[in-house]
């Protein structure tokens, strides 16, 4: 059995005390040794923010890129080496602001991979400005007068590109959180996990407590997440209620299995190609 | 009616065939191309274009001879006029051959030079298709160089061939009937009197097409672009090799998305690359700096345009040079390289691939359209010439041998450059990381650490700098005057610099190929003290003077700059220098 202790980095972490993340990273270890990985068998690509220094405070490959770019990196290693497990981690701000036109031709991509997404509806690193899903009317240090935008809904826009598999989690409900991990990372396409995740020090309206009273669970309802229209109403539920878990699956044909990939050796592992292997290609020019 | 003994062809000939968008100029200059290739002959072609899908004017260039042409040439021998519109445009010049359809104008011009042939009364006759008046005015165009019609028939039936029997033979009898018709019409001096006959192991190719093949050579396994002309053919000509080769061609949402996901696959150990033009480098720069500060080698292959913004979209410049050298923020080490013609394009992808991957870098190749659209005849590739594959990345066992979750992604050495490992290897793991981070990789802010790993990205620069190439000088170092030039401007100044020497004017050129790092010791004091130098290059401001100026200390006298959106010709060049001799020396 594995252990979820063989995940701990030695990297000094550096978020606020009570942050929401510290449960995200919990969940995480744990999801691994239950899925029975090792280290080296997972990568992490994140971006720039609070959430994407998650991967530092593992013990697992990491590639921390740009502001916003995770996606497109993590796919590009998902691509070349189908064997490691890909997670892309990063914030509501890195995603759905900076990396939102990534966000939705990765779904449309569907390389198999994990995509997790710290929600709290602000931003953190920059302390405290409007982030594409904070609430309209909210003071921020950007919009002093009141958030004027509508909030953006990303399992709607997950539902409507047909992505593969479409979750949401809570910070403060950790086994039901790893069990959503487990399956995002389980399922063989692009998986979207977004967790609710409060900002104790810039988010004063959505606090744990808040978040507490309106999740609910939608593995005690009657929801079928193969049926789109449904889970597209689940998507815009928000409000009084939020619903959390499997919101949404599909199956489709993965990179690996359109591209003939599948079942390969990985790209990235083979003996270099024989430079001679061009020459059939010499008729072409002749 | 052309009669005997007013052709000013010797040794070599131009065509050009003009046209509206659409009308097939450039398939019908590939396929006269490679009949004569196959002759024997070097051929080069190069096109003009609108950047239009129909209408306007466009023409394709060919030129060959029995020599190596490297350049179109000002001068045309011989004119296609497949609409009115090119008719127009070359009825005033002087010389040139001009064939045309009676059909197509109000105004037949008068005079032996003009010859028309009724191409779209032959096709409707012969191939059932007026859209086949191209293939006729091939056949005629046979007649008029004073070659026979058989290896024209052979290629329209490897052209054809997905397209059936049926159009095959239309074709066939289009350019029979238009040969027949000028050789009855028409009495012609052949241009060559010993036309070379046999082919041999060159091929034709563009150089967009050498690089992708020197790519797939030199192991490429991902390739991510969006796309953007001049560079689009690449990423189409390895896209329909994907399964062949076994390579993945993403086409990316955007130019910020294709260098990223190429990260993403070089950081997990596959080799790759991406293709664009001066735009899509620009949206690619945070991720050209990401390269930097991971050391994750990428190999970027600008195929410039000339710009601002989005410019002249079908033309040539040379003017992202400094872009090249200097886009990304901050410090760190890069290498950029410009290929003269096709063939050096093809074994340049692979220098620049092996030097990304020893000094896990961003190296650039500059092409531009002219380079990367021109067909160029490309000798008999020598593959022993290529660098293995691959190097710097640890092994399996290596890896494994070291005590468990150990390795340093960073770890600092004399060289500066960490052996890479490859993320799935041994019981190890790595961090690589856009903070300024510590050798394991973790991100840090410690000012001590901070200049170690600055000092650490940028030590290779020397090494690099020692390794590459210096320009070739010809015909040697003893000249009092040189045109100093780089990437595809070469077979211009060649060309010219013969000119020029042929009329006694002691004149040589430096021709610039792996140009960045440039050192200060490029050339000795003595050497530049009395030694005038021109440069020129395609571009207003004269970026490769300016470079050598900061990078060396080397100041040009004089510079020569096209930006119009065209290729230097040889002769316009040559009198350009002239000019700039005279004003020199003059002053």
């Amino acid at each position: 059995m594995a252990d979820k202790d063989w995940f701990k980095s030695s990297d000094p972490i550096a978020w606020c005390r009570g942050c929401g993340n510290f449960g995200i990273l919990n969940a995480w270890k744990e999801a691994f040794a239950g899925l029975g990985l090792r280290p080296e068998q997972i990568l992490m690509v994140s971006g720039i923010g609070q959430a994407a220094k998650l991967p530092h405070y593992l013990r697992c490959n990491t590639f921390n890129g740009l502001h916003g770019r995770a996606l497109p990196a993590a796919s590009g290693a998902g691509i070349v080496n189908p064997g490691l497990v890909v997670i892309a981690e990063g914030g509501d701000g890195d995603g759905y602001a900076e990396g939102g036109n990534h966000f939705i031709h990765a779904m449309r991509r569907n390389v198999d991979m994990t995509y997790a997404v710290h929600d709290n509806q602000i931003y953190g690193l920059t302390k405290g400005q409007a982030s594409p899903t904070s609430e309209e009317s909210m003071v921020t240090g950007s919009t002093p007068r009141g958030n004027p935008l509508k909030p953006e809904r990303p399992l709607a826009l997950a539902v409507a590109s047909d992505c593969s598999f479409v979750a949401r989690g809570f910070a403060g409900e950790k086994d039901q959180l790893v069990d959503l991990m487990k399956k995002a990372v389980t399922n063989k396409g692009f998986s979207l996990l977004e967790i609710l995740q409060p900002c104790v020090s810039f988010n004063k309206v959505n606090t744990f407590d808040w978040y507490r009273e309106r999740v609910y669970d939608l593995a005690g309802e009657d929801h079928d997440p193969a049926d789109r229209a449904a889970a597209f109403e689940k998507a815009l539920e928000w409000g009084e209620r939020i619903p959390t878990g499997v919101i949404y699956t599909s199956e489709r044909e993965t990179h690996a299995e359109y591209t003939g990939l599948d079942g390969r050796e990985p790209l990235c592992g083979r003996p270099p190609r024989e430079a001679s292997s061009i020459e059939k290609l010499y008729p072409v020019f002749r | 009616m052309a009669g005997k003994g007013d052709q000013k062809i010797a040794g070599e000939v131009s065509v050009r065939i003009g046209g509206e968008a659409g009308q097939g100029m450039s398939l019908m200059s590939r396929l006269l191309g490679k009949t004569l290739l196959r002759r024997g002959f070097h051929v080069f072609i190069n096109h003009d274009v609108m950047s239009r899908i129909r209408g306007g004017h466009n023409f394709s260039q060919v030129r060959f001879g029995s020599k190596p042409v490297l350049c179109p040439s000002g001068d045309v021998d011989i004119v296609v006029c497949l609409d009115s519109g090119t008719l127009r445009l070359y009825r005033d010049t002087p010389g040139a051959l001009t064939i045309f359809d009676p059909a197509e104008t109000e105004e037949v011009p008068e005079g032996h030079r003009f010859i028309a042939v009724p191409m779209s009364e032959i096709a409707e006759r012969e191939g059932k298709n007026a859209r086949m008046a191209n293939t006729v005015a091939s056949g005629a165009l046979f007649h008029l160089i004073g070659l026979d019609i058989e290896g024209y028939i052979d290629i329209l039936g490897e052209a054809f061939r997905d397209k059936g029997e049926d159009i095959i033979e239309a074709n066939r009898k289009c350019a029979r009937a238009g040969f027949e018709y000028a050789k009855e019409n028409h009495e012609i001096v052949p241009p060559f009197e010993d036309s070379p006959r046999e082919g041999s192991g060159r091929m034709l190719m563009t150089g967009s097409e050498a690089m992708a093949l020197g790519a797939l050579a030199s192991d490429l396994r991902f390739f991510s672009a969006y796309p953007m002309s001049p560079a689009t053919p690449i990423m189409e000509f390895l896209a329909a090799r994907q399964g062949d080769f076994e390579l993945v061609v993403e086409q990316a949402e955007d130019e910020i998305s294709a260098i990223n996901m190429a990260l993403g696959a070089s950081f997990a150990g596959a080799r790759a690359m991406v293709a664009t033009s001066g735009g899509g480098m620009a949206l690619m720069v945070e991720g050209i700096s990401l390269a930097g500060m991971t050391e994750t080698p990428i190999v970027i292959i600008d195929c410039q345009r000339p710009g601002p913004a989005t410019g002249l979209p079908t033309r040539t410049e040379q003017a992202d040079l400094l872009f090249a050298v200097h886009c990304g923020h901050g410090e760190f080490a890069r290498a950029v390289l410009a290929p003269a013609t096709a063939e050096e394009a093809f074994y340049m992808v692979n220098r620049a691939h092996y030097l990304a991957e020893k000094y896990q870098i961003p190296v650039f190749l500059l092409g531009d359209q002219f380079l990367n659209d021109s067909s160029w005849t490309v000798e008999d590739l020598d593959l022993d010439r290529l660098k293995p594959a691959r190097g710097g990345i640890l092994e399996e066992g290596d890896a494994a041998a070291r005590d468990p979750y150990t390795y340093k992604r960073y770890e600092d050495n004399v060289t500066g450059i960490t052996p890479r490992l490859l993320p799935g290897t041994g019981n190890q793991v790595l961090y690589a990381d856009s903070d300024e981070h510590t050798e394991e990789g973790h991100i840090t802010e410690s000012a001590e650490v901070r200049q170690a790993m600055v000092d650490k990205r940028l030590r290779r620069i020397s090494t690099l700098q020692s390794e590459l190439e210096g320009p070739s000088i010809y015909p040697d170092s003893d000249r009092k005057m040189y045109v100093l030039s780089w990437g595809s401007t070469l077979g211009a100044v060649e060309e010219a610099v013969e000119l020029l020497r042929a009329e006694d004017i002691d004149i040589g050129y430096i021709h610039f190929r792996e140009i960045y790092p440039v050192g200060r010791d490029l050339f000795s004091e003595e050497f530049l003290e009395d030694t005038v130098l021109i440069s020129v290059e395609g571009n207003a401001t004269g970026q490769l003077a300016r470079l050598l100026r900061m990078e060396a200390g080397i100041e040009v006298n004089a510079r020569i700059g096209r930006f119009d959106g065209r290729p230097f010709t040889a002769m316009e060049l040559a009198e350009s220098i002239r000019e700039k001799r005279g004003e020199i020396h003059g002053g």
